[in-house]
């Protein structure tokens, strides 16, 4: 019954999710003009893009094997069904049963092994430059993110985000020391995974300095179509997990009706809006980091994780 | 059916006897091959059966010494390590009927008695049978090994095996005796009844742990397991890696988790902790860097056993807590997850022996592009490699969620030590399982995709039908062990009874597994149901919405010229080599970790000789375990050969000293001789 009651929501979950991607991943990319005294593309430049990658026949390198093929399909389903699990504008939703951030992360990890292995398939230098360097960030963002889950599933006993979501939103005042400290650990995690400033440049046009690009050079067509939709999606996916997690007001309760939805809506929204202002903002202020200066970046990351488990094993050992 | 199980291992010790006279009959061979298999298969059904029934009392054989008959029994333990040692004996029995029909005896003969020594080891219900199977498991793999004796690398390889074997045994030797105590009873029975205490309880730890650790490849005692793996042939790698490092695992389980277990303090369980996470970090890093195919999977071996010993070594402390269900939790993570390894990895050496086969090359620059020679052995590797990756919804995710599921649970022991070094395991094991991901990837996509790196390559040829059918069985047990491991869990109760008191989660259950009622839950069957809909979904709204057929054009490279004609293949520096696809965690990492080193000697401006790039690393325990090991043989060796310039009268005077000695030990305490031998010192006292 929960699961039916909790249906229209999850389905209107994710087409919102599907149709804010371009738009997020635009919005970001207009503000960072905005900021830096450019005009700046519209923000549904993302969306017209796609539009005009669909209409375009796709071409796969002469030795490309079916991996070419059928990863970007594989990868968009894994971030879709990772998207669907993460709480949005409502909780409690038809999925919210299976929703657990290791599987997020694992789901995510399916995506970028195809990734990884689309960027090795044609042979080509560049491809296999960004699939060794994305899975090396991507073996040293692990650590971070598991441990930077120990705070979370301390207090709220699960590794849910939907119940993490609600336990935090009940109030656990005094503990927010750790709650920093691990939302600051999982937003360096979010930057490496999804390929943004300072450890890889979204925007970048030469190939010895990309990372997430130089996996995609031989993608065209709906691949590419695929990719870039898949790109935008796990931006989406992380900013509204870090909202689900950090800031938890004003999610509707799935079964509540439109109203009620409305104002969830609105909320998630505006938290959608500050996390990418934010991003935006932190991405003009800084610059990209030496490929062999992002362990440091992590490693300060897992510090950070650390540092707020411990914090909470002296305090929950005190009381 | 312990009777049924003494009659396969009777049937093994016929097949070993029938592989010696190989050389006479043309059909013996295969006989001796596809009977390994049967009995293999044997052991996975009563293994399976003896974990749905309750096993009967312990068989006592009909051999042995009169002061401790050697005993068999099939308890639920012994039941859940059959099945994988079953599974993969069949499937690498069946490869090597197919792949290896070369009829040497040496190389034939070992591989009845290797099966043998593991089932006797899993089967004993005493200590002096578990140490009997051991040591037989032991030699009959360095036989396999020394049976490539030809060329040097392998005898490199099996001298180093040979080595840690005995290294083996002189440990667990002495901790059988010291669990057994003056009380001369080895059954397990007794052993169960008297767990050692105080200083016998560490030393048995230690012995325990160095003895079956130095076997599973547990970090620092792992440098025998690379070359090993290497040298083998791939059956035997599949068996080594698979089922040998199972059965080392089963030792450290029963002795220290079911024997020794029950009343022991919380640090029972930190050095199999400790070591775990070490190797989980150290077997993943030099996976990441291996060049040879077979060495990185052997890596990845030592990664995943690092893994299930951290998950055997928390179900201990936790035990020690008074956290019953958490414990089965974590114990139930090492089994499953050791069940997937010993499914994934076997798949993976066999599909390493037939990309040596096909493509007559193991390091994995000699590849590339096999994907379009030989699709089945790849799509099959591409799922070993996905489910070792811990790629949901196969079967390496699941048993990590549940460990990682554990580790995040286990802060409720309470003590702030603990806590802290349980943060250290899962920061530890989260980065050996992400490197491990990089390593499968890395493995997966130089060997498959890409260009072919030698002409030779491109003469690869599909796998024959037996070890394709061997491959696929095994690509599908991997994805079906992935999707049920509820229901497998549920199975494995008994066994998780034995090792931790506690008979698995009610959370255990057949659509989803959780820590427990208010924890997440993971249910692979909705998440690979709805990664289905989305997939499918994707492509038929794709078909609609963009309906061009896909067109093949020469790689757009980032602009670059085509290359000449005389390069078939594309200009070969232009593609990563597997060292250089290891370039960015051999910096990152493995500077501090593996003492990596890079030289660039480039030429001087104008000179046009070419610059060299060489970059290496050493493994830890190389430099602090081997090196110093050898440099104390050799000096022992050294005083030893100042004895042999000893004069006759020295020599007397050495012999009759020694004589002495040993008479005024016995002199001094008459009364330690019966006490030290209880049942045989009536005996003898009688014969005299």
């Amino acid at each position: 019954m929960i699961a039916l009651s909790g249906l229209p929501a999850q389905i209107l979950h994710l087409v919102l999710m599907l149709a804010l991607a371009p738009l997020v991943a635009g919005g970001v990319r207009w503000l960072k003009a905005r900021l830096t005294g450019h005009r700046g593309a519209s923000p549904l430049q993302p969306w017209r893009d796609l539009a005009r990658l669909l209409r375009k026949q796709p071409v796969l390198a002469e030795n490309a094997s079916p991996v070419s093929s059928a990863a970007p399909y594989l990868a968009l389903a894994a971030t879709l069904v990772a998207a669907a699990l993460v709480p949005g504008f409502a909780h409690g939703m038809a999925l919210a049963p299976l929703s657990d951030l290791i599987l997020i992360a694992g789901l995510l990890a399916l995506a970028r092994c195809a990734l990884v292995l689309q960027g090795m398939d044609a042979g080509t230098a560049f491809g296999g430059l960004g699939a060794a360097r994305a899975a090396s960030f991507a073996a040293l963002a692990e650590p971070a993110l598991m441990v930077a889950l120990i705070s979370l599933a301390l207090l709220a006993g699960s590794t849910s985000p939907e119940v993490i979501g609600g336990v935090l939103q009940e109030g656990g005042q005094g503990l927010r020391v750790s709650l920093g400290l691990a939302a600051a650990a999982l937003m360096a995690v979010a930057l490496a995974e999804n390929a943004r400033l300072p450890v890889d440049n979204p925007a970048t046009h030469l190939e010895l300095t990309m990372v997430h690009e130089a996996m995609l050079l031989e993608s065209s067509g709906r691949h590419l179509a695929l990719w870039e939709m898949q790109g935008a999606l796990q931006l989406t996916l992380w900013l509204a997990l870090l909202a689900a997690i950090f800031l938890p007001f004003g999610t509707a309760p799935a079964g509540a009706g439109p109203l009620a939805w409305l104002l969830g809506l609105a909320a998630w929204g505006a938290k959608l809006a500050v996390l990418g202002g934010a991003l935006a903002a932190f991405e003009c202020a800084i610059a990209k980091m030496r490929v062999f200066r992002v362990p440091e970046f992590l490693g300060a990351a897992l510090l950070l994780a650390m540092l707020a488990a411990v914090y909470l094993f002296l305090s929950t050992g005190q009381a | 059916m312990t009777a049924a199980l003494a009659l396969l291992l009777l049937c093994l010790l016929l097949l070993s006897l029938a592989g010696l006279a190989a050389t006479r009959h043309p059909w013996l061979p295969q006989l001796v091959r596809y009977g390994c298999a049967a009995v293999s298969a044997g052991f996975a059904g009563l293994g399976l059966a003896g974990l749905a029934l309750e096993g009967g009392a312990p068989l006592l054989l009909p051999v042995g010494p009169p002061w401790a008959p050697l005993s068999l029994e099939l308890d639920g333990l012994s039941a859940f390590f059959l099945v994988p040692l079953g599974l993969v004996g069949l499937a690498a029995m069946l490869y090597a009927a197919a792949r290896e029909t070369a009829a040497m005896p040496r190389r034939l003969v070992p591989y009845p008695l290797f099966l043998a020594g593991m089932a006797l080891t899993v089967l004993a219900a005493d200590g002096i049978t578990l140490l009997l199977g051991f040591e037989a498991m032991s030699l009959a793999s360095w036989a396999l090994l020394a049976a490539g004796h030809v060329e040097e690398e392998r005898r490199e390889a099996a001298r180093l095996y040979l080595g840690f074997a005995l290294f083996g045994a002189a440990c667990l030797i002495p901790a059988i005796g010291l669990m057994t105590g003056l009380a001369g009873d080895f059954s397990f029975a007794a052993l169960r009844a008297a767990p050692p205490e105080g200083w016998r309880a560490g030393a048995v730890l230690l012995l325990v742990v160095a003895g079956a650790g130095a076997k599973a490849g547990l970090v620092p005692l792992h440098p025998w397991l690379p070359p090993a793996h290497a040298a083998a042939p791939a059956a035997g790698s599949a068996l080594l890696s698979a089922a040998m490092t199972k059965v080392a695992l089963y030792v450290l389980a029963r002795l220290l988790l079911d024997l020794g277990g029950p009343a022991q303090p919380l640090w029972w369980g930190l050095p199999l902790m400790v070591l775990g996470a070490a190797s989980a970090v150290l077997g993943g890093l030099r996976a990441t860097q291996e060049t040879d195919a077979k060495r990185l999977l052997a890596c990845s071996t030592i990664e995943h056993v690092g893994l299930v010993a951290l998950g055997l070594g928390l179900a201990a402390a936790l035990r020690a807590a008074d956290l019953g269900p958490l414990a089965a939790l974590a114990a139930g993570a090492a089994l499953f997850h050791l069940l997937a390894h010993a499914v994934f990895k076997a798949l993976l050496f066999l599909a390493a022996g037939e990309m040596l086969h096909g493509a007559g090359a193991r390091r994995l620059d000699g590849m590339g592009g096999l994907i379009h020679a030989m699709p089945l052995v790849g799509w099959c590797a591409l799922a070993g490699a996905a489910a070792a990756a811990a790629l949901p919804p196969l079967a390496g995710f699941a048993g990590e969620w549940l460990l990682f599921q554990a580790l995040l649970a286990a802060w409720r022991v309470g003590a702030l030590g603990f806590q802290i070094l349980v943060m250290a395991a899962l920061a530890a094991a989260a980065l050996g399982a992400a490197l491990g991901a990089a390593a499968m990837l890395r493995f997966w996509g130089l060997a498959f995709l890409g260009r072919p790196r030698t002409p030779r390559t491109l003469g690869a040829q599909e796998a024959a039908p037996l070890p394709r059918g061997v491959l696929a069985g095994l690509a599908g047990l991997a994805a079906l062990l992935g999707l049920l491991p509820g229901p497998l869990l549920g199975l494995a109760a008994p066994a998780l009874q034995r090792i931790t008191g506690h008979a698995g989660l009610p959370e255990f259950t057949l659509l989803s597994v959780s820590a427990s009622a208010p924890a997440a839950d993971y249910a692979p069957l909705a998440v690979l149901l709805l990664l289905a809909l989305a997939g499918l979904g994707l492509a038929a709204l794709l078909r609609r919405l963009s309906p061009w057929p896909s067109r093949r054009a020469p790689p757009w490279d980032g602009g670059f010229t085509a290359p000449p004609a005389h390069l078939p293949f594309g200009d070969p520096a232009t593609q990563p080599s597997a060292a250089g696809f290891a370039q960015p965690l051999h910096r990152m990492l493995g500077a501090t970790l593996l003492a990596a080193q890079e030289d660039l000697r480039a030429a001087a401006p104008g000179d046009p000789a070419p610059a060299r790039f060489e970059s290496r690393f050493e493994d830890p325990a190389g430099r602090w375990l081997l090196a110093p090991l050898a440099r104390g043989r050799d000096r022992v060796a050294a005083v030893l050969e100042r004895l042999r310039d000893l004069g006759l009268r020295q020599f007397i005077g050495l012999a009759l000293g020694t004589l002495v000695a040993l008479l005024a030990l016995l002199a001094l305490w008459p009364s330690l001789w019966p006490s030290l031998w209880p049942s045989l010192w009536p005996s003898l006292a009688g014969a005299a």
